[in-house]
């Protein structure tokens, strides 16, 4: 449960817009699995912070950075192989973290428990996802032309290879970001549903970015605001309002 | 053009993929404001000549570019989503603002390709094989290249837009001096337009002045059967 205070407004809010970003860029990168698969791997982290008795957040993140490069490293292989082996890792991933999470922590770290927010972590927390929302917007057009070819990408003198990993870091921090809200198996959502609603929708990539970045702000909005009515978690219900606006962005007559 | 000398040296370039060697042994040399042509039937590694060319593959041997060597890449195709949310102007604006060029100079880059300016809000996806290797053009153009590297640029392109390309490629060479390498299986191109001929088959390559080294026994081994190419580019017409 969780109340709208304006420190939670700005948390979750400033974490919407990352995820609104970067869920795009996934989408347009076609890594949506890599994506998804992703957020599980910060369960052995939470797992082990929790072990050694730390805050389960640094362990998380720690987890999702390890993650972010291994993925990295594993796109240079073919893509068929990649996506099985990302399948696998991950799930495995989950499996360990599952081991050494028990009981409430185990729920709370799989579907997100807002709890009660310390000011560092709010202050931690937008500037964490003011970084990524920078870096999304000063990397745009480099992000672009990659995403349509990465030879013209390299003829135009970027650098695609750091651009594929600073992009993956931005990913994991958006992640790790959203974890208290949604936790490990519903945060990959947040990320792919409102790019998928304004991928729908969108008839330029301003269109593009504006909806998907609008669709995360109202689900996770609207969905915590209905936690707080309806006494449950906000994690579901974040997710389920961004799937209403995926399945009615669906049902409009496809324009190209 | 105002100053002469290579502006590209391959030497022993070997490229493999997957273990497999595409090209082996590979070397040549490109003059500044020359236009090179690079024939070869399909699966010789034209492409991925090219590909590495540009720096986009890991290779053994020398590929050395003249210092300050701008290289706008046109590749064959690519493999796009017909929906994904950029358009034309998404496409050309990023270019521009990553080149610190103007924006404003995106209408101009757009008609030196004959492109109308609808484009500009087409999704790049929808666009046919033939207009977006014009964008991908424009894309190269705002950058002022001085080389370009085009892979089969006339394919899937209808005749006038065939001509107009092959005029446009024809005064950046002249007027601007740009050096151009071209895959192409038009012979009337590479007769009409290149100082020079690369090919490259599975078993060698020949590199020379078109005159002598397009011979009637090399074409058959290039192309194998003669009469393949002709209906090739018949049909695209």
């Amino acid at each position: 449960m969780m109340t709208l205070s304006p420190d939670a407004l700005a948390l979750s809010g400033s974490m919407a817009v990352a995820a609104g970003l970067v869920g795009a860029f996934a989408l347009m990168r076609r890594m949506t699995l890599a994506a998804d698969a992703l957020s599980h791997v910060a369960l052995p982290g939470i797992g082990l912070a929790l072990l050694v008795r730390i805050e389960p957040l640094p362990g998380a993140l720690a987890a999702l950075a390890a993650g972010a490069v291994l993925i990295w490293v594993l796109e240079r292989r073919t893509r068929l192989a990649t996506e099985a082996i990302i399948g696998v890792v991950f799930s495995a991933a989950l499996a360990v973290g599952a081991l050494l999470t028990t009981g409430e922590a185990l729920m709370d770290a799989l579907f997100g428990a807002p709890g009660t927010l310390s000011s560092w972590e709010v202050v931690a927390g937008v500037a964490g996802a003011a970084a990524v929302i920078a870096f999304i917007w000063l990397a745009r057009d480099r992000l672009i032309v990659a995403l349509v070819s990465r030879d013209i990408a390299i003829t135009a003198g970027i650098d695609v290879k750091r651009l594929d990993l600073v992009y993956l870091l931005a990913f994991a921090l958006t992640v790790a970001l959203g974890l208290r809200y949604l936790g490990v198996l519903l945060m990959g959502s947040l990320l792919i549903i409102p790019a998928a609603t304004a991928r729908a929708l969108a008839r330029d990539l301003r269109g593009m970015l504006g909806i998907s970045v609008g669709v995360a702000l109202l689900s996770t909005l609207l969905g915590a605001w209905l936690a707080a009515q309806l006494h449950r978690e906000s994690g579901p219900l974040i997710v389920l309002v961004a799937s209403v606006c995926f399945f009615l962005a669906s049902m409009r007559p496809r324009r190209i | 053009m105002q100053s002469s000398g290579a502006i590209l040296e391959v030497a022993h370039l070997t490229v493999r993929l997957g273990g497999v060697e595409i090209i082996h042994d590979l070397s040549f040399a490109v003059d500044r404001g020359s236009a090179l042509a690079v024939i070869g039937p399909n699966g010789s590694g034209k492409t991925v000549l090219f590909r590495a060319l540009a720096g986009a593959l890991p290779h053994e041997g020398v590929v050395r570019w003249a210092p300050g060597t701008r290289i706008g890449y046109v590749p064959q195709r690519l493999d796009l989503e017909r929906g994904i949310p950029i358009t034309g102007r998404d496409l050309l604006a990023a270019r521009a603002r990553l080149a610190s060029a103007s924006i404003a100079d995106i209408p101009h880059a757009l008609a030196r390709v004959g492109l109308a300016a609808e484009v500009m809000d087409t999704l790049i996806g929808a666009l046919s094989g033939g207009q977006f290797q014009r964008l991908l053009m424009a894309f190269a153009l705002l950058t002022n290249p001085t080389v370009l590297l085009l892979d089969e640029p006339t394919a899937g392109v209808d005749e006038p837009g065939q001509e107009r390309f092959k005029e446009t490629v024809h005064r950046l060479q002249v007027d601007d001096g740009v050096t151009v390498l071209l895959i192409s299986h038009d012979l009337s191109v590479v007769f009409r337009y290149a100082s020079h001929v690369l090919c490259m088959t599975r078993e060698h390559t020949c590199f020379g002045v078109p005159r002598e080294v397009l011979t009637p026994e090399l074409l058959s081994q290039v192309y194998g059967e003669p009469v393949g190419f002709i209906q090739h580019d018949d049909s695209l017409a």
